[in-house]
């Protein structure tokens, strides 16, 4: 009995050590783990779980993930189940109830902005599609500003006494972004219409934002590995509907890509798609300047 | 040891019970309120410039790319469909199958040397073969627990309960607690379910020493430690009602197991695991079938303890961590069980019995088996993978040959063969997609003392449904 008290009193004491004085932020992908930073700066953890050179749908629930998921007060993901594959499994077995569907410390991206290429019909004969519509949503900078309201709002929410200067990084944030999305719209004036071949449906978002003209994707169906049938279908297209450049993200695999566009002698541009996915591409204003630099080089 | 750990669930029972926000209510909405207004204001300027967008568009004319983008902009996802359907749990149906071709019948498969663990442990049946077909079933039950599933429906028109268990969600401090039946966390490969394994069956040291796999009735708390390196500790009480163990009517635990994991990543590339698991159980009357030297059947018996180490360890590597286009998994289990008791040797059922009456004495063995394995993704949907295992006799005490009670080596072709059982299994996979897997794999199985049996087969996998994780 007496091991018993001993034990109960030491479990109640780890229980009440107060709470580490950071906020532990667990961040998905880079490009949330880079807005958390903007947002909190020194008053946040920030960990990201993958890498730009990282195929998002591709991750695996390794126990690295587990560990640093158990300390976290805050997860900021994707959603619309760009984490299906593995997210669900950490947060189950991480032990920390914080972190878990409906509580204030899971954040998803995706629930604050419209998402587009909402599948109309689900069927998987139509690939891996991703059936609340497309997830890769961080490419227009416009849904980066709805979530950095969003998500500084739930910073504040779970670590009150630095509200302030959440609301206070929300706001030179915003400032910043505002000016910035000028400067981009302005730049990218000649990419509106710019015809262009995708790897995957992850440049939906900026093909949108830009207003550039998306004539074919690489892959035959989303998240299937380009094919030579479909490479050489896709040439013949381009011969009668040509694009002026193949782009892929910085994870995608630079083959199909770097074919495809040198028969078609057009540039192939690798974006970083993400926050480190080049060299200059370090945070998010860089992640938009470095993106608009390669289209643009490539549009010349 | 019980009463203190049923005590310190229940503590945790308690304890995961919503706690109040300690925050300063007052201070909480008024920064709710002001960030609102910066919300609002910055909605504005965000329609402002879609708005200045749409006309800049409108002037350069409408391409056919924006009507295709305006048609699948959906309404806000917040609102989604309701209906008594909206809480339907996940659901997902594992399809497989096989056809094989082996130079020894399967029916007569034995593992020589070892005590049969009375699990589906020989080798894919000669001939085209249905696999068991598993519905899976799994929802958040409410904010504390998960529940799930697994049914399988073998092709012997049976349903099995390959798991239900509840898990929760709101214990906190890295616990969690499951109950029901479930894949005990001890090894690596015990809790990876079937239709993700690398080869179709399990390693000769899983069908020895666990009858394939183990999933007893009962329940597992676990603690993940607050560290950054991945640590975890795990036990499980169970009822015990398979092979180490034997089910019996009892008012206690018939199986208790203790683990623990340690892993974490070395550089971006690569991710590891390693664990240490322990198994304790006593049978009673633990029986299988036998033929004497001169082919007679006996039954033997077995009652004692019996423990069971596993060390394990996994390793995956991937250039720069991306497993899109090549991979490389390794993986390997050591497995050492001692086991002290009375074993009885009982030939009575024969209408001329040899030795006249149940004959019993002590009985000891201390064995071991390990394998390796590892499996290499070439190329975007093409995997190759090569397993080595192996089984050692070890040592074994038999005391009613020792003590010259009649019967003698011969007479215990199972028990008693001082054999090394080996196996070679090559695999080959390719995979259109993750939920479609066809393999192809080669192996010569040396599980019988004296025979080599060269073993062929094909084996699709198909996952329909809900999007399934995967464990590491
Ligand atoms: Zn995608």
């Amino acid at each position: 009995m007496r091991h018993l008290r001993a034990a109960v009193a030491i479990l109640i004491l780890v229980w009440a050590l107060p709470a580490a004085s950071a906020l532990n932020i667990f961040a998905c992908t880079p490009e949330w783990g880079a807005l958390a930073k903007e947002l909190g700066g020194a008053k946040t953890n920030v960990y990201v779980a993958t890498t730009a050179l990282q195929d998002p749908h591709r991750i695996e629930a390794r126990p690295s993930l587990i560990a640093r998921a158990r300390s976290a007060d805050l997860m900021v993901c994707t959603g619309a189940e760009l984490e299906v594959g593995w997210l669900p499994l950490v947060r189950t077995q991480s032990g920390n109830a914080r972190i878990q569907s409906g509580q204030p410390g899971y954040f998803e991206a995706a629930t604050h902005a419209d998402l587009l290429e909402k599948p109309a019909r689900l069927d998987r004969a139509a690939g891996d599609v991703h059936a609340a519509g497309n997830p890769h949503l961080h490419l227009d900078p416009r849904n980066i500003a709805r979530v950095a309201i969003a998500m500084s709002e739930r910073m504040a929410q779970l670590d009150p006494r630095q509200s302030a200067q959440y609301r206070e990084g929300a706001k030179a944030f915003l400032d910043r972004w505002q000016r910035a999305i000028a400067r981009w719209e302005k730049a990218a004036a000649p990419l509106k219409g710019f015809p262009v071949v995708i790897h995957h449906k992850n440049l939906s978002y900026l093909i949108g934002w830009l207003g550039m003209r998306e004539v074919g994707a690489l892959e035959p169906r989303p998240g299937l590995p380009p094919t030579a049938a479909h490479l050489n279908e896709l040439l013949a297209r381009l011969a009668r509907d040509p694009a002026k450049a193949v782009m892929r993200a910085a994870y995608n695999d630079p083959r199909p890509g770097d074919w495809l566009a040198g028969r078609a002698r057009i540039p192939s541009v690798v974006l970083p798609y993400t926050v480190g996915g080049t060299e200059v591409a370090q945070d998010l204003f860089g992640l938009f300047d470095d993106t608009l630099a390669r289209l643009l080089e490539a549009a010349r | 040891m019980h009463r203190s750990t049923l005590c310190a669930m229940a503590l945790a029972v308690v304890w995961s019970a919503p706690l109040p926000v300690r925050a300063q209510g007052a201070e909480l909405s008024m920064i709710r309120e002001e960030i609102r207004q910066l919300k609002d204001a910055y909605e504005k300027r965000i329609q402002g410039l879609e708005r200045r967008l749409a006309e800049a568009e409108s002037r350069a004319g409408k391409t056919e790319h924006d009507a295709a983008r305006a048609a699948t902009v959906v309404a806000h996802p917040g609102a989604r469909a309701g209906g008594e359907n909206a809480f339907n749990p996940a659901i997902s149906l594992i399809l497989q199958g096989t056809a094989a071709r082996s130079s020894q019948d399967p029916e007569t498969y034995r593992i020589s040397g070892f005590a049969p663990s009375g699990g589906e442990i020989a080798p894919a049946s000669r001939g085209a073969n249905l696999g068991e077909s598993e519905l899976v079933v799994t929802a958040n039950i409410d904010p504390y627990f998960r529940g799930l599933l697994i049914a399988a429906l073998t092709p012997e028109n049976e349903v099995e309960v390959e798991e239900a268990f509840f898990q929760t969600l709101a214990l906190d401090h890295g616990l969690t607690l499951k109950g029901g039946r479930f894949l005990s966390g001890i090894g690596y490969q015990n809790e990876v379910h079937q239709h993700s394994w690398d080869f179709q069956d399990a390693p000769l040291a899983y069908k020895a020493f666990l009858g394939g796999r183990r999933n007893d009735d009962g329940v597992q708390l676990k603690w993940v430690a607050p560290t950054d390196l991945f640590i975890e500790f795990g036990a499980e009480l169970g009822r015990g009602r398979s092979f180490p163990s034997t089910a019996r009517s009892r008012n206690a635990a018939g199986a208790w197991t203790v683990f623990a994991h340690v892993g974490g990543d070395i550089g971006t590339g690569t991710a590891w695991r390693a664990g240490l698991s322990h198994l304790r159980t006593s049978p009673r009357g633990r029986a299988f079938e036998d033929a004497d030297s001169l082919g007679n059947p006996v039954t033997q018996s077995f009652s004692g303890r019996s423990r069971l180490w596993i060390a394990d360890f996994v390793l995956k590597w991937a250039p720069g961590g991306n497993a899109a286009k090549t991979n490389f998994k390794l993986q390997g289990e050591y497995f050492r069980r001692r086991e002290d008791g009375q074993l009885s040797f009982d030939d009575t059922a024969r209408a001329a019995p040899r030795f006249g009456a149940v004959l019993s004495d002590t009985y000891a063995s201390l064995q071991s088996g390990w394998y390796l394995q590892s499996v290499y993704q070439f190329m975007p949907r093409w995997r190759i993978g090569y397993r080595y295992d192996r089984l050692n006799f070890g040592r074994v005490d038999n005391g009613i040959v020792a003590n010259g009670l009649g019967p003698t080596a011969g007479d215990f072709p199972l028990l008693m063969s001082d054999h090394r059982p080996a196996r070679s299994t090559l695999m080959f996979d390719w995979s259109p997609t993750e939920f479609s897997r066809i393999r192809l794999q080669l192996a010569s199985d040396k599980s019988r003392v004296g025979l080599t049996d060269h073993q062929a087969l094909i084996q699709y996998i198909f996952s329909l449904g809900a999007h399934g994780a995967h464990r590491f």
